[in-house]
């Protein structure tokens, strides 16, 4: 019988102490193209730190109209730096809280190999239907490839082609279901260990259009719990910073 | 105000609308009439694929249509062949997809107006040696006449009111596929507040006044039993 108690006690005080770190979870929004790595961050984060992130992927301009309506999540990982500007001015963020994650890299894919060639020399010789990308109008990697295409003095010929994607892995869908032949997605979309993994792709250079600048801000909801808190600091860590290039990103200079 | 991007796609909503609500009644009245006259084993059946997209999430269909319609699919190796190309990302893509999506609300009206007008009439008229297809333009029609118009105003309305299924086959190209629901959808992200009240008010006085239309002048009852 005392036995039995003694060991009720220490399961009990077990069971308690494995909570002793106050582990709790953050509910994270994440620009669709960072989908990848920020799952592989997340169970990196749970490991490391006992705290967990509950992920939601989505255009980064639907989650600011969410989150001035009242969305829940507590820390913003945009595609972009303009978004999260206009959180923390609109009083949505934690001022002095944002800094640049990681910086985009733009590739042109087709799910057909030898299609693209490594130069992208293919969208001045055309030959294919539709071009797909992310609307410039909301996503920043669509702005990138018009850049690009203006730069290059392609962009009207090329204009009636384009379909577009609600956010860039939308275009993704477009593309490798074969609907349209190629189109521009963000790099870690279609890398697996350093390279392009499927179909054939060029990577554009860095230059040919403005960088694509991805910033995370910590928004007031979360200004409190520990979690999130937790969660920007790990993306800053070495261990997030591997994660991160693995997927073919830049990080900015400090 | 309506900027003329705004302007292009609510022209262009309306033509999907209406092309596809023609489709909708030549395809949607012989279904009904079967379905509302059959004994065939298969009418179980038949009535569940008919109301499936009361049911299906959009996201569903859409997903389907991509996939069969595309270059490797089905339906776009079929579209190809007949020299018509693939049809995602086209006008005809989208009446196709509005069709499948909307035919419930043309069939079912249909079908409850049939089978309440029943064999009597029918069989009135072939006493007076009326041909099948005579009785039906001059008995059946005139007697199913709300019934043909709930069918049209509805298949008419669900069509102006899709999403999903264009979101996700449309390709969001402007003249060409970008409807209004897909617009206010932009403007919302886009952060345009402004642009998306002005169309979706304008969406929500539409609807509305549709339906009122529907239920107070033409009188008809909100509740449809199609399948008894």
């Amino acid at each position: 019988m005392r036995n039995k108690q003694l060991f009720y006690v220490v399961i009990l005080s077990w069971l308690l102490a494995s909570h002793a770190g106050y582990a709790a979870t953050t509910l994270v929004a994440v620009a669709s193209n960072f989908t990848k790595p920020m799952q592989e961050i997340a169970t990196a984060f749970e490991k490391t730190t006992g705290h967990s992130a509950n992920l939601s992927f989505g255009a980064s301009g639907k989650f600011v109209a969410q989150l001035e309506n009242g969305a829940p999540f507590e820390v913003f990982l945009s595609a972009d730096d303009k978004n999260p500007k206009k959180l923390e001015q609109d009083g949505f963020a934690v001022p002095g809280t944002q800094f640049t994650y990681a910086l985009g890299k733009l590739v042109l894919w087709s799910a057909t190999p030898g299609l693209v060639d490594d130069q992208g020399a293919i969208l001045g010789k055309g030959g294919f239907k539709h071009l797909a990308l992310a609307d410039p109008k909301l996503a920043p990697y669509g702005v990138a490839a018009v850049e690009l295409l203006q730069n290059q003095g392609l962009y009207d010929k090329l204009q009636p082609l384009m379909v577009q994607g609600e956010n860039i892995a939308q275009t993704q869908q477009f593309i490798s279901t074969g609907n349209a032949e190629l189109g521009f997605l963000a790099l870690s979309q279609v890398i697996d260990n350093g390279k392009i993994a499927s179909g054939s792709g060029w990577i554009v250079p860095t230059g040919k259009h403005k960088p694509i600048l991805q910033d995370a801000i910590l928004l007031k909801t979360g200004a409190e719990n520990p979690a999130a808190t937790a969660f920007l600091k790990f993306l800053k860590s070495p261990e997030a910073i591997v994660i991160i290039r693995k997927y073919g990103y830049d990080l900015a200079d400090k | 105000m309506l900027t003329a991007a705004d302007i292009t796609t609510l022209w262009l909503t309306l033509r999907v609308a209406a092309i596809s609500t023609v489709l909708m009644l030549l395809l949607g009245t012989p279904i009904a009439w079967w379905l509302a006259h059959t004994q065939s084993r298969w009418k179980g059946i038949c009535n569940a694929l008919v109301a499936l997209p009361l049911v299906l999430p959009p996201s569903v269909l859409g997903f389907y249509l991509l996939i069969l319609m595309g270059p490797r699919g089905p339906i776009g190796q079929l579209t190809t062949e007949l020299g018509l190309g693939t049809l995602p990302f086209t006008f005809s893509g989208l009446v196709v997809a509005s069709v499948l999506y909307s035919i419930p609300f043309v069939v079912q009206p249909l079908q409850t107006a049939f089978a309440a007008i029943g064999n009597h009439p029918l069989e009135a008229a072939a006493t007076l040696r009326a041909s099948p297809l005579d009785s039906f333009f001059s008995v059946v029609m005139p007697l199913a006449r709300p019934g043909f118009l709930t069918a049209t105003i509805l298949g008419f309305a669900h069509t102006i009111g899709e999403f999903g299924v264009v979101l996700m086959v449309g390709g969001n190209i402007p003249g060409k596929t970008r409807v209004v629901s897909v617009q206010i959808y932009n403007h919302v992200e886009a952060l345009e507040y402004e642009q998306a009240h002005l169309l979706a008010g304008g969406l929500l006085v539409f609807s509305f006044s549709v339906l009122l239309l529907m239920y107070t002048i033409l009188k008809t009852s909100p509740v449809a039993h199609p399948f008894k």
